[in-house]
């Protein structure tokens, strides 16, 4: 194969703005997982729902994605919240959170999916807006805007929850209270509380990130499970917790999957996160940023 | 009770069901038990790995896919070049010893970290293996793979009855592993990591060496589960062979049966593969796997060990708690905890 400078500046590019769009769908996890240690693996079941809310508001009130999904997040949030509430008494008062508490979320993603499946069909769906289609030509570049724009409003999102995380009380406390519960507890704050507000937050993430997912790509309910690998292979790269350690493994791995995509064919763009995750854990668990 | 008494019983037992099921005449009953017995398979195979250990798996369905995938590979290998196509049993053979590395490679890697890091690996597994076989043209890539299964085998006549046959020995050889390792210094070593793995570790047992022991046979049984599939079913497609339905069945059997015993993942995938094959005939197979969903999270909050756990605690409910109960509720109303 000729290797083109062109394609690979432009797989370069889209990788670093498929990175953005990943930042997003990750921020949730690395609030979960990262910090709260919640390990939510149905988070992608989750994103899914955002995407098929977007694409509901979308088709029948003609609402831009991402404003409905914004609108849509005080809705995720409580219910996230609802769900925490469920796994505290279920299972980490009881300290079954290592096996039950994985199941239990397992069984969610799987209900979530059915449900779509059976109400959805496995079709396609797609969203409109005025983004999606023109792209902009810069010298050699080409950037389609339903990529830029995702990206745009993930990094600010991203960038938001990081402000909130380190400069707020309630941020701060969330930090702390995947540091030491006891403590925060002695300064008169319940880290039960605490921690379903984080969980509440973490899920409403994915609202916006389900708006982006279906504004990139025609979403059908199994697309999540792509995104299970991903997820997770960011989240630890980027060091479990660390949000500017998240954006910058999203985008890491949004070059390597675009460069794979380019030059070996998008098929074989599964197995990349895949690999990153079995090298960061086998090179180094802590990942990038890790504390 | 003796281990090969216990064999004995089984294989009674299974001959019972099989002289039944041939009594019947019917090929359905071979059809539909034949799934029964895989669930069988694959529920004591996790419970192996979750249960004993309490490290979850995502994976059961790579596995399985693993198993199928190398009879589909040994299938054209053979019919390619005009060998002899093998034996079942050797299939079996091969792929469990795939299914076993793959196991001992994927637990080497992440088993030295905490739990949540093999069962998010495992996860993700699943979908490179389905990568892997989509580019894979050998193995039919994502058009599927046939296979021509022969309508006859000599002793035994009709070709399903065989599998059927197969995967009942198999299921008898699970559930003699799984009671074996129980009474065993392994399955002490297991339930010491499932139930404190920083003490185990101090106090000697090799923890990493018994995980990666239960991860290889775990993965073992599920290849071997699924090396008869692709007979079976005549065509494997990946998104199928791939899909949610494996590994949420053989989680939520030992965990609705009970992880404590051998006994939960059987009991659990006779009830819960019963339920879904008459569900599959009479509703639709959708709506069989969303009860599956429901049932896992309605047992694992609120009967965290299972149907056994439920009639263990309902044998062991004595008269005079009742009385007492009630004395103490009539004098503090509302102190009853």
């Amino acid at each position: 194969m000729v290797f083109s400078f062109d394609l690979f500046i432009n797989a370069v590019v889209s990788g670093i703005l498929i990175g953005g769009f990943y930042a997003a769908v990750t921020s949730g996890v690395s609030l979960s997982f990262g910090i709260l240690d919640i390990v939510n693996i149905a988070h992608p079941a989750f994103i899914i729902l955002g995407s098929y809310l977007a694409y509901i508001a979308n088709a029948t009130l003609g609402v831009d994605p991402m404003l409905a999904a914004i609108v849509m997040m005080p809705v995720f949030y409580v219910l996230g919240s609802g769900i925490y509430q469920i796994y505290y008494i279920s299972f980490e008062k009881r300290g079954q959170e290592s096996l039950r508490g994985l199941a239990f979320f397992f069984g969610l993603l799987f209900i979530t999916e059915v449900t779509l499946v059976l109400y959805f069909g496995v079709d396609y769906r797609y969203v409109e807006a005025p983004y999606i289609g023109p792209s902009w030509h810069v010298a050699m570049l080409d950037i389609p805007l339903r990529i830029l724009a995702p990206c745009l409003v993930s990094l600010l999102m991203t960038a938001a929850l990081q402000i909130f995380l380190t400069r707020s009380f309630l941020g701060r406390a969330i930090m702390a209270v995947a540091q030491d519960q006891l403590a925060l507890r002695l300064m008169a704050v319940d880290p039960i509380k605490i921690k379903r507000i984080a969980f509440g937050i973490s899920i409403a993430t994915a609202s916006l990130a389900g708006a982006f997912l279906i504004i990139i790509q025609p979403v059908e309910p199994s697309v999540g499970r792509e995104y299970i690998g991903r997820i997770f292979a960011i989240c630890v790269l980027g060091g479990m917790g660390s949000l500017p350690g998240t954006v910058i493994a999203a985008m890491l791995l949004g070059i390597v999957e675009s460069l794979t995509s380019t030059f070996y064919g998008p098929s074989w763009a599964p197995a990349v996160s895949f690999g990153f995750l079995l090298l960061t854990l086998a090179v180094r668990p802590a990942g990038l940023l890790g504390r | 009770m003796r281990t090969p008494l216990f064999v004995l019983i089984w294989l009674l037992i299974s001959a019972a069901v099989l002289a039944a099921a041939i009594a019947l005449d019917n090929d359905y009953i071979f059809f539909a038990g034949y799934v029964v017995l895989q669930y069988v398979v694959l529920g004591t195979a996790w419970n192996i790995l979750g249960g004993y250990c309490g490290y979850v798996n995502f994976g059961s369905a790579a596995f399985f896919a693993l198993g199928a995938y190398s009879s589909v590979a040994i299938y054209r290998f053979v019919t390619d070049n005009e060998f002899y196509n093998l034996p079942i049993p050797v299939l079996m053979l091969i792929g469990g010893i795939v299914s076993g590395i793959v196991g001992f490679g994927m637990g080497y890697l992440t088993l030295r970290l905490r739990g949540a890091f093999f069962a998010i690996a495992t996860l993700a597994l699943a979908v490179v293996l389905q990568t892997l076989v989509v580019n894979w043209d050998y193995v039919g890539g994502s058009r599927g793979a046939y296979i021509i299964r022969p309508e006859q085998i000599a002793p035994i006549g009709n070709y399903i009855r065989y599998l059927f046959l197969m995967m009942m020995l198999l299921a008898v050889a699970a559930i003699t592993i799984a009671r074996l390792i129980e009474h065993s210094r392994l399955g002490y070593g297991f339930a010491s990591i499932r139930d404190d793995e920083l003490a185990a570790e101090a106090s000697g047992v090799p923890t990493l060496r018994l995980k990666l022991i239960a991860t290889t046979l775990s993965g073992v049984l599920m290849g071997m589960a699924g090396a008869p599939f692709p007979y079976y079913i005549g065509y494997l497609q990946p998104s199928s062979t791939f899909g949610l339905d494996y590994a949420v069945n053989s989680i939520a059997m030992p965990l609705i049966g009970g992880t404590t015993s051998w006994v939960g993942p059987l009991i659990g995938a006779l009830l819960l593969g019963s339920l879904q094959q008459i569900a599959t005939v009479t509703i639709s197979s959708a709506v069989n796997l969303l009860i599956v969903g429901f049932l896992l999270v309605i047992f694992v909050i609120i009967a965290p060990n299972g149907i056994v756990g439920l009639i263990h605690t309902y044998l062991q409910r004595k008269p005079e708690d009742f009385v007492g109960r009630r004395r103490i509720e009539a004098e503090m109303p509302g102190r009853v905890p």
